[in-house]
């Protein structure tokens, strides 16, 4: 999932000293959560909060969204903040831009952001000059939808200054700790977050390969290689800092994405590596595991070899032990 | 050409076979034709429209029959094959739309052009392919008509250009074939069908302004199944008359649900493109039983009750049949064999389409260009190549 958002970065708020006494007694709640629970309770929280926020999409209000991120708002917020549109990509950008010229605040959904090619225009040109809208929906592929469904555009809308552009996870439920269930919880746009600390080698991954990275490091631990598993959660800004810190401490690097490796996001990770402090700290080149440089194509075993899998990470890994300086 | 006319002669070679059960039929005489009145269509910018009466053959009844059937037939079986998950990712059916495609096909040449959405299974079927070539591309196989690469969305034959996944970008395209038609003056039109979801879309405008700017022979046809996915016509539309979106191009409005109203539309807006006046707009007004997409039942936005009664007043294969059962065209006993035929082709085709095996891993990078001297492909990594070869 993609927001593209031209908001400005919004600060972490702080738990009050009142509720951190309060709980301190109470051992935490941890909810499972799904990324797309987590977007709805988000939107239905800001939908709350302000009152110059709504939703527009392709069936988001009474078919509760095509992939159900929206369920439930419009029956608590009606007509008036939860539209349906009819088919007008371009149309449909152009005008959410619109509103957020007139001072609303839109969230202007694409059903994935395949369709939201045809209205790259606006979301780019018009949407630039610091607008105050996000653009959300599917990114990347999902099973058998083949070659005009599943396409990455994480490297497309990175490309562009003036664009916040954050990429997350459907479908699969996390851990949901009391403090990230309040109300008042911001983080900020443009953290990377380490998902795992590891000595050994920094695997860099946005969306749903960061699981498949997770999964090939805890099976590599087995073996005494210790990964350390960077979520970059935003593209654009792009926390190269979090990154060249890690690669300092590891001195190897590997990319993973699911989009196609010319001129993808793994591109701009090297080239920055490249030309700041942590290039000194390499002892070999970065690898980078992609998608293949194939339209998706729909057979189920050739999609299976098109969408880089544990087992690539693994042997992207191993290529590098012989890198590796034992201490 | 080949294929399609192996699957002509293979549906007309049904109607021909006489096992012994058919001897009685067979002596039983029936009339050789007839003559039916079609629903008027509705006019826009046009002084006279298709005629109010048509003569059905029988055995261009017969054909139709069994087409519509077939599609029927295969659409279910998709449906059966997907929740067996057999069948993965996007499947859109157009069971109830039978008498659109069939109609169509029957109202132009097989060299006219045809492009369409992604509810495209029964077009690729009435342009010649064979029903084996259409499950297995579904099922993902080699024997696939795509190669099992393409999927639900992506079949192709001879002058049938899919097969379009993304709502309302196929009318530029089909606009192009038809510039294409008038620049090699082969007298050739171009169908390019849309649904009423993809109607309010911006670039279908733009392919009605240089169709008539430029008198392209070009067919616009908007099969208009009351919903846009789950949005019903009333809420995405300013005006519901399709026929008259056009403006300046003139159109018709046509009863989907009858194969003979869609045949003698289409035979009128042929002749109109093919006579040099430029593009002409047709509303097919028909109905999908199934929801919008497998993963749509399809009842939130609809009524099962709704469902029931287009199915059973207008259902398209029932009007046929009645018609030409009360006029002595065919009997309820040769339809039945016919339905017994086809359910037959297509078990086989669902057998085959099971069995046959995927496409090999080592054409993966196949087919990326058309004719391009063979190259590598990067794979996963920097170390796996694919051979690609056009």
């Amino acid at each position: 999932m993609v927001a593209v958002s031209g908001l400005m970065q919004r600060p972490l708020e702080k738990v009050s000293g009142l509720l951190r006494r309060h709980f301190h007694w109470i051992a935490p709640m941890v909810l499972q959560v799904t990324v797309c629970e987590a977007i709805n309770q988000s939107m239905d929280k800001e939908l709350e909060r302000d009152e110059k926020v709504f939703l527009l999409g392709e069936e988001v209000a009474q078919y509760d969204g095509t992939y159900k991120v929206s369920q439930g708002l419009w029956k608590i917020y009606g007509d008036k903040r939860i539209i349906d549109i009819p088919i007008y990509e371009m149309g449909f950008a152009g005008n959410a831009v619109g509103t957020a010229m007139g001072g609303l605040r839109p969230i202007c959904e694409f059903m994935t952001f395949n369709f939201s090619m045809q209205a790259i225009d606006q979301d780019i040109n018009s949407g630039l000059p610091p607008m105050p809208i996000v653009f959300r929906g599917p990114n990347d592929t999902s099973a058998g939808m083949a070659a005009q469904h599943s396409q990455c555009f994480a490297a497309q809308y990175g490309y562009c200054p003036g664009l916040n552009v954050d990429e997350l996870m459907y479908g699969v439920p996390f851990e949901f700790h009391s403090e990230a269930q309040s109300k008042h919880l911001l983080i900020s746009i443009g953290k990377a977050k380490i998902e795992r600390q590891g000595t050994h080698i920094t695997i860099v991954a946005y969306s749903k390969p960061v699981g498949h990275c997770l999964e090939a490091a805890t099976v590599l631990s087995k073996e005494g290689i210790e990964c350390e598993v960077i979520n970059m959660r935003t593209i654009r800004p792009m926390d190269i800092e979090t990154i060249e810190a890690s690669v300092m401490k590891t001195n190897h690097l590997i990319t993973v994405e699911g989009g196609w490796s010319q001129f993808g996001v793994r591109a701009e990770i090297c080239g920055r590596i490249m030309e700041g402090p942590a290039f000194n700290f390499l002892d070999a080149p970065p690898v980078c595991v992609t998608g293949p440089e194939v339209p998706m194509p729909y057979a189920k075993i050739l999609e299976d070899n098109s969408i880089p899998q544990v087992k690539d990470i693994k042997f992207a890994i191993k290529k590098h032990i012989k890198y590796l300086v034992w201490t | 050409m080949r294929k399609m006319l192996a699957a002509v002669s293979r549906v007309l070679s049904g109607v021909s076979q006489k096992p012994a059960s058919r001897v009685l039929v067979a002596s039983r005489n029936f009339a050789n034709d007839a003559t039916f009145e079609i629903k008027k269509c509705d006019l826009h910018r046009l002084e006279e429209g298709p005629p109010i009466t048509t003569v059905l053959t029988r055995e261009d009844g017969l054909r139709y029959y069994r087409m519509m059937q077939t599609v029927r037939r295969m659409e279910l079986k998709a449906d059966q094959l997907y929740k067996q998950k057999i069948i993965r990712g996007f499947c859109h059916l157009c069971d109830g739309q039978e008498a659109c495609c069939v109609g169509l096909e029957a109202g132009i040449n097989p060299t006219d052009h045809l492009i369409t959405a992604y509810r495209a299974h029964g077009f690729t079927f009435t342009r010649g392919l064979s029903v084996r070539e259409i499950l297995a591309e579904l099922t993902g196989r080699r024997g696939g008509c795509a190669k099992g690469k393409g999927g639900s969305m992506h079949m192709y034959a001879k002058n049938f250009y899919g097969g379009n996944g993304i709502v309302g970008a196929q009318v530029p395209l089909g606009a192009g074939i038809a510039l294409a038609c008038k620049y090699n003056g082969k007298d050739e039109v171009c169908l390019t069908l849309y649904g009423d979801g993809a109607a309010n879309q911006g670039q279908i405008f733009e392919a009605y302004n240089m169709a008539a700017l430029w008198k392209l022979p070009c067919i616009f046809i908007c099969e208009n199944n009351r919903y846009g996915m789950g949005t019903s016509v009333e809420r995405a539309a300013a005006s519901t008359d399709y026929y008259k979106r056009g403006d300046f191009i003139p159109g018709l409005r046509v009863d989907g649900m009858d194969v003979l109203c869609v045949r003698e539309a289409t035979r009128f807006a042929a002749a109109y493109c093919r006579s040099g006046k430029g593009p002409i707009l047709m509303e097919l007004q028909t109905y999908r039983y199934h929801g919008h997409s497998m993963s749509d039942p399809g009842v939130s936005y609809r009524t099962r009750e709704e469902i029931q009664e287009v199915r059973s007043k207008s259902d398209p294969i029932m009007l046929l049949k009645d018609r030409m059962v009360n006029s002595n065209l065919a009997s309820v006993e040769e339809l039945k064999e016919i339905d017994v035929e086809v359910r037959k082709e297509i078990e086989d085709a669902a057998q085959f389409a099971t069995a046959d095996p995927e496409p090999p891993l080592e054409e993966l990078g196949y087919h990326i260009y058309s004719s391009d001297p063979p190259f590598e492909v990067r794979g996963a990594n920097q170390w796996i190549k694919f051979k690609s070869i056009s």
